[in-house]
């Protein structure tokens, strides 16, 4: 049993049929890629995963629980943080901020009234996100407003409040997208070093497939909505089906 | 101090110091000089200084902090009225339960209000306190409830008031006016320095402590964990469904705490005058409320006092300048120029104030974006850069 169990999952927009049958399974502690060419239907799946979308039939259980028919915010507190391809973070807020936001949200759950209290105040939650920071190199644009920083920066202050939260599973929308080689490359290495250093799963939607390679264990290939192979990444280089879904992309033939 | 940092604990005595000292910052000019007119120092504006500014502070909360732009905070105001003349009409004219009821009824009608029209965001949100609140108007208005239960609820268009056959069950001899526990709203001292006099309104004294006390509650909800948050909803409601936080309870949450302001600021009204009329209800009020916490700055702490303070200053002073005034006070230019200025004066004086107040407004809109608190900070950093430059130019001298 993986910790993320998606079986049979169906679901149509009007005449389109996005996903049919998708089965996937991701193993706790690896690293799981979804790859396929665009309008292979890994963004619905992605939606599926975190509650935007409901699947028309089929299951997507995380840890033995259904995330089914539940808000994004509570499947977040169930342990799923997910990671946008344009990064979504609290751009008019401080880096600090930003960061004790999602502190405040691991230990306080989805709702409290804490209306009167200093924020400055809650030493342990201060910490945790000082801590933060400094372990992602951003405790020197401590003061600095998100919408400022750049595109990297961005990125890494997203991952970084998503790891504030202790998720078990982490799901990342392209995370490379629109980035430049450098970038790319730093986000590779922090993705490393974060899969090193903790207990924790990841699922990647990818594009970029220097960025696949250098990261999955596992490999699931998507085309028109249905998984035509999940292999480790060697086996899926030189598979048939893969290079006629991408017709020949010569990245994956390489 | 109390819990606050430096920088707030200043800004708070900006406000203990200059809610206090009103009476003499505004009546700076001698009763007999020329400028006379412009001494806003009488009870019923100073009154109206302090009312309104609680009035925005709440609303500030709301829409300073989630960006959501309520317009139809009139109806939690003149529900606080209706709840403060019912308390006056039933026990007696102390002021007390009136203004805890007010709080309330405030906070209840929000919860309702506020649980409906938060399904939607935005320009939709808008639309819908502002119907919700014209409902209400329109209910206090005709007194569809009363006619409905068989008695007066808020008595139509004449509006609430006390009457001799009211029950007011607590009266005994206790006096016949607004008071609280014995004290008089009415009362005031008045002190006379050589050319100058200045009053001291109880009632107003009272309103000013409240407003002290709503600003010392607002900087405490802003600096804390659940003022982030409504910060949070304003930034990025996405990133926030998805750091696992609930906005809906949040902003419910700030929208019952500004209907609460309101209320209390609509039983202060009904404290200083007893009498509650629907048209406190109608939407001209919402929106003023909206225009004070801009002019003033949106999500600024002291903003909203300040816009609240010029709204009513300029709706008290510039509405009295009449035509024979105006006339004697140009009375030195030659007849013809006179004539013309007074032409155009008149145009923003009197019943025309609106036009002024909506020229200031687009100024400000245009120009201070961040409402007159960014004007004041960009004064303060001009000196600052002034008195940079006289620093480096005297350095090479020394």
């Amino acid at each position: 049993m993986g910790i993320l169990e998606v079986k049979n999952v169906n679901k149509r927009f009007g005449g389109l049929k996005a996903l049919s049958e998708v089965n996937l399974s991701v193993e706790e502690n690896s690293v799981h890629a979804i790859i396929g060419p665009n309008g292979a239907g890994k963004s619905t799946l992605l939606n599926c995963l975190v509650g935007k979308l409901i699947p028309d039939t089929g299951s997507v259980m995380f840890d033995g629980q259904s995330v089914l028919g539940r808000n994004a915010y509570e499947i977040n507190q169930m342990g799923i943080s997910r990671v946008f391809q344009t990064p979504e973070i609290f751009g008019d807020l401080t880096v600090m901020e930003n960061m004790m936001i999602a502190c405040f949200a691991k230990r306080d759950g989805a709702f409290t009234l804490q209306a009167i209290g200093n924020m400055m105040k809650e030493k342990e939650v201060v910490d945790k996100a000082e801590h933060m920071l400094e372990s992602m190199n951003l405790a020197d644009k401590r003061e600095m407003h998100t919408a400022s920083m750049s595109r990297g920066d961005k990125r890494r202050m997203e991952i970084a409040m998503c790891l504030a939260q202790e998720p078990r599973l982490l799901l990342l929308d392209e995370p490379t997208a629109g980035m430049a080689r450098a970038d790319t490359n730093n986000t590779i290495d922090l993705l490393k070093k974060i899969k090193d250093e903790r207990d924790i799963t990841i699922a990647i939607i990818e594009h970029d497939m220097h960025v696949v390679f250098s990261l999955a264990e596992r490999i699931t290939v998507l085309a028109q909505g249905t998984p035509l192979v999940e292999d480790t990444p060697e086996n899926i280089k030189g598979h048939p089906k893969v290079r006629e879904a991408y017709l020949g992309e010569t990245q994956v033939a390489a | 101090m109390l819990g606050l940092d430096k920088k707030d604990t200043g800004l708070l005595l900006v406000v203990v110091v200059l809610a206090l000292f009103a009476p003499f910052i505004l009546n700076l000019f001698p009763t007999n000089s020329g400028m006379a007119f412009f001494n806003g120092g009488y009870p019923d504006l100073m009154q109206r200084f302090a009312i309104f500014g609680i009035f925005a502070i709440g609303f500030n909360i709301l829409f300073g902090l989630t960006g959501y732009l309520s317009f139809g905070h009139a109806a939690f105001l003149g529900v606080g009225s209706y709840a403060a003349v019912w308390m006056f009409k039933l026990l007696n004219f102390n002021i007390l339960p009136g203004l805890v009821l007010s709080v309330i009824a405030a906070g209840l009608l929000s919860v309702l209000i506020g649980y409906i029209s938060l399904r939607r965001s935005g320009i939709y949100f808008s639309i819908l306190t502002l119907a919700f609140a014209q409902m209400m108007y329109a209910i206090a208005y005709s007194d569809l409830l009363g006619r409905w239960l068989g008695t007066t609820i808020t008595n139509g268009e004449t509006g609430l008031q006390i009457y001799n056959d009211d029950p007011q069950i607590l009266l005994g001899n206790g006096p016949n006016v607004p008071h609280l526990f014995g004290l008089e709203m009415r009362s005031k001292v008045d002190l006379a320095l050589g050319p100058w006099n200045f009053t001291f309104p109880v009632g107003y004294y009272l309103c000013a402590i409240l407003l002290i006390l709503a600003f010392y509650l607002s900087i405490r909800i802003f600096r804390s964990p659940f003022g982030l948050m409504l910060r949070a909803i304003k930034s990025n409601q996405t990133r926030m469904m998805y750091t696992g936080l609930n906005a809906k309870p949040y902003t419910l949450a700030a929208f019952v705490i500004s209907g609460m302001y309101a209320g209390l600021a609509g039983g202060l009204l009904a404290a200083m005058d007893p009498l509650a009329g629907a048209e406190r209800m109608y939407w001209t009020e919402s929106g003023a409320v909206v225009i004070m916490t801009i002019l003033g700055g949106v999500g600024t702490l002291i903003g909203p006092i300040l816009g609240a303070g010029t709204i009513k200053y300029m709706e008290n002073i510039i509405s009295k300048m009449n035509e024979s005034l105006l006339d004697s006070w140009f009375a030195f230019l030659p007849d013809w120029l006179q004539h013309a200025v007074v032409w155009v004066a008149t145009w923003f004086t009197g019943e025309g104030w609106h036009m002024t107040q909506g020229l200031l407004f687009m100024l400000v809109i245009i120009f201070l974006p961040g409402g007159l608190v960014e004007g004041g900070q960009k004064l303060t950093g001009l000196f600052g850069r002034k008195r940079a430059q006289t620093q480096t130019k005297t350095e090479p001298a020394e």
